[in-house]
């Protein structure tokens, strides 16, 4: 059994090939219906978000399956297959795996280390298994892929520096001042991105707010959403001193704030580090106040250099996480072939057993003179034939699942030329036929 | 050999193998590895006490008279403040920056002669072991200011700097390291004022005087005043961070000039030619 995956994601595709390809999350009955209705296909999950359309599935023919599948997406969507095809990838067992779990761990995702890609797979199985799309392999397929991901989160901390620029601030923050819980921050204007860093600072344990704004009245009705306290525009310098933390956003055409006034701030804050936010454009703060000791001072573009550098980290992070996935692809790969080898390890022995019982029979019968001992001596002759026949091709399977991998070209093999049935994938998962078999198997 | 400097060997490569993990931990980013760190360091720790406590016992007197002594028990001195200090803060970059600090030491005092000399009558005195152990952890904990005084500082130009490198995310914040420096402080000016007062009474028990401006002594309360100053400045006038972190580690400095330079080169009650007796004939 050969899991395949079959999908663009916003690095083969342009945004307006994938919303033409998306899936609606309201309606995806049919959909899945009918991809587990493609006679190559045995079991289906359909994983639609903005950045991504895959199809995981499993099939005892991938080559099929994965035609099957482009012609399924193109069909489906009404896109006409030459179109589409250039943007759509096909993997195949082990890299279908690895695809997977690179996916679901978010190292494939366009901002490395996201949380919501994980939320959106799982919503995805959700579907397909409400809808009884799903059976042993990409049940134990997926759950595999978030129990991944759960490993990549924990054990690397790819998503543990902010990607935003307002939770980037915060993140500084922490740096200078340890812990924000007995912190105060004031807002000194309002602008949309300093109440969004304002309500993340908030939201991290920060005390108390103060703001402060032009217009008297915008600086109560943001301080009363902030559970804070309106310091009037004209003296909000005498109450600087009392903030830790300083975000300006005002739309003033010079600096407010200049080096001198800091100073006198910081003195009267005895050295206690002031951690000053300048989101506004023209800046508010004399930049020359970050030469003073225990002022840091951040402008729009210096957040963005924060960012930067996280998502630098997160990429070396990643590099961990590729190591811990490619492990997990390996396991579960030999788990894989192991569900193909004991099956076909016991039904060749069946079939020469079978062999060997209907000669025996035939044989026996012609000579009723024969003692017991001497039936004995020939059933034992036979069997050890058989054992002595099998030995190589089943120590060969043997070693082969242990090795982890590609067996599946002996399995195949082996199949082919004993003429061995394959076992049947669990029959009640597999949906009534919905006359789509018009399909071509092969194109 | 005799047990004592195996032990003491063994501590070396211990010490060795942790800050090899320790600095693994920081620089490829693998946080078990510190853990492991930890607990090796532990052991090597616990070896150089049995190494020191078995010193003790074939020198017949506390084992800081010589240089390979002195820089042995400075080095155990360090490592088990650190510990100490780990319970409180758990974090492995400190250890990344101190156990190479230990390492060094070691490695000077293995290069130094260790025979045994015969005890010294003038250090037969239970002033000995308390005037050494008082100044020895004073240095230890002071060596742990300077240490985070250099963490800061280099957090600290990251911060003003907004140039970002992979320590900025392994150092801890600028408040936790300004808060050692404050609890190195407060720890280890009391230890370094008590060494020196312990010093002088034992002066007046041994010669009749408590103060005889010897070069160590000269050094030791010029420290201490940098020292007192600092506690002052941080106390009333709210010196913190970075100035804070620039004294630590000056001060450190010069605690290891007058270890280094008056201790091995002059020639007072507080050198190496006179703590040390003649050498024992047989040293096994």
């Amino acid at each position: 059994m050969n899991i395949l995956v079959v999908g663009l994601s916003h690095k083969t595709a342009p945004v307006d090939i994938r919303e033409r390809v998306a899936f609606a999350p309201t309606a995806m009955e049919a959909p899945l219906k009918q991809v587990v209705g493609l006679p190559a296909v045995a079991e289906a999950v359909i994983v639609s978000t903005c950045n991504r359309v895959e199809i995981y599935a499993c099939s005892r023919d991938p080559e099929a399956a994965c035609s099957q599948l482009r012609h399924f997406l193109a069909e489906y969507h009404n896109i006409p297959a030459d179109e589409l095809n250039p943007h759509l990838y096909e993997h195949c067992g082990g890299e279908a795996i690895h695809h997977v779990f690179r996916v679901a761990s978010s190292l494939d995702s366009m901002v490395i280390g996201e949380p919501q890609i994980l939320g959106q797979i799982k919503t995805a199985y959700g579907y397909a298994s409400e809808f009884k799309t799903v059976g042993l392999i990409l049940n134990r397929f997926l759950h595999k892929a978030f129990s991944v991901a759960k490993r990549v989160r924990t054990e690397t901390e790819i998503a543990s520096n902010a990607v935003s620029v307002s939770f980037a601030a915060v993140e500084l923050a922490r740096k200078i001042f340890g812990t924000l819980t007995d912190k105060t921050v004031m807002l000194i204007g309002a602008g949309e991105m300093c109440e969004l860093a304002a309500r993340h600072f908030v939201n991290n344990g920060i005390s108390q707010v103060l703001v402060t704004n032009r217009t008297f009245e915008r600086a109560e009705k943001l301080a009363a959403e902030f559970g804070g306290r309106a310091v009037l525009f004209n003296d909000y310098v005498e109450h600087l001193h009392q903030a830790d933390i300083v975000l300006t956003s005002t739309g003033a055409p010079g600096f407010i704030l200049d080096r001198q006034q800091l100073e006198g701030v910081i003195k009267r804050r005895k050295n206690r580090p002031m951690f000053l936010i300048d989101i506004a454009v023209p800046r508010d703060i004399d930049p020359r106040a970050n030469d003073i000791d225990n002022i840091y001072l951040y402008d729009v573009d210096d957040l963005q250099e924060v960012v930067q550098a996280n998502l630098k980290e997160r990429h070396k992070e990643a590099k961990k996480a590729e190591a811990i996935v490619l492990t997990e692809v390996d396991q579960f790969h030999q788990w894989l072939g192991n569900l193909d080898v004991v099956p076909t390890i016991v039904a060749l022995r069946k079939k020469f057993e079978d062999i060997r019982q209907e000669e025996l029979q035939k044989t026996l019968s012609r000579f009723s003179s024969l003692g017991d001992k001497e039936r004995k001596s020939i059933e034992a002759m036979t069997a050890a034939i058989i054992n002595k026949a099998l030995h190589q091709p089943i120590s060969l399977l043997k070693q082969c699942k242990d090795d982890s991998g590609s067996c599946d070209g002996y399995v195949d093999a082996v199949r082919a030329l004993f003429g061995l049935v394959p076992p049947e994938p669990d029959a009640g998962d597999t949906p009534a036929d919905d006359g789509l078999n018009e399909l071509p198997i092969k194109e | 050999m005799s047990v004592n400097i195996l032990l003491f060997k063994i501590a070396l490569l211990v010490y060795l193998v942790a800050t090899g993990l320790y600095l693994f931990d920081v620089l490829l980013r693998r946080e078990r590895i510190g853990r492991i760190a930890r607990w090796v360091l532990v052991g090597g720790f616990v070896v150089h006490c049995l190494a020191l406590a078995l010193r003790w016992f074939d020198a017949g007197q506390t084992p800081v008279s010589s240089p390979h002594e002195a820089l042995s028990f400075f080095a155990w001195a360090i490592v088990g403040c650190y510990l100490l200090f780990d319970l409180r803060y758990r974090l492995a970059i400190i250890g990344a920056f101190v156990c190479p600090v230990a390492v060094v030491l070691m490695i000077v005092s293995s290069a130094m002669p260790k025979q045994l000399r015969e005890p010294n009558p003038l250090l037969d005195s239970w002033w000995f072991p308390v005037h050494v152990s008082l100044a020895f952890a004073g240095y230890a904990i002071f060596a742990l200011a300077c240490v985070a005084g250099i963490m800061y500082l280099l957090q600290e130009r990251m911060l003003k700097g907004k140039h970002f490198t992979g320590l900025y995310f392994r150092l801890p914040s600028l408040d936790i390291l300004d808060n050692i420096n404050a609890r190195c402080l407060s720890f280890g000016f009391p230890l370094m004022t008590m060494g020196i007062i312990s010093g002088a009474v034992w002066a007046n028990a041994a010669w009749g005087d408590y103060w005889r401006w010897d070069p160590k002594e000269t050094w030791a309360l010029l420290t201490w005043f940098l020292y007192a100053a600092l506690l002052h400045g941080r106390l009333t006038i709210g010196w913190r961070g970075r100035r804070a972190a620039i004294f630590a580690i000056i001060g450190f400095c010069c605690l290891l000039i007058s270890f280094f330079v008056v201790n091995a080169m002059t020639d007072t009650e507080h050198s190496f030619r006179a703590l040390q007796g003649v050498p024992m004939v047989t040293p096994r």
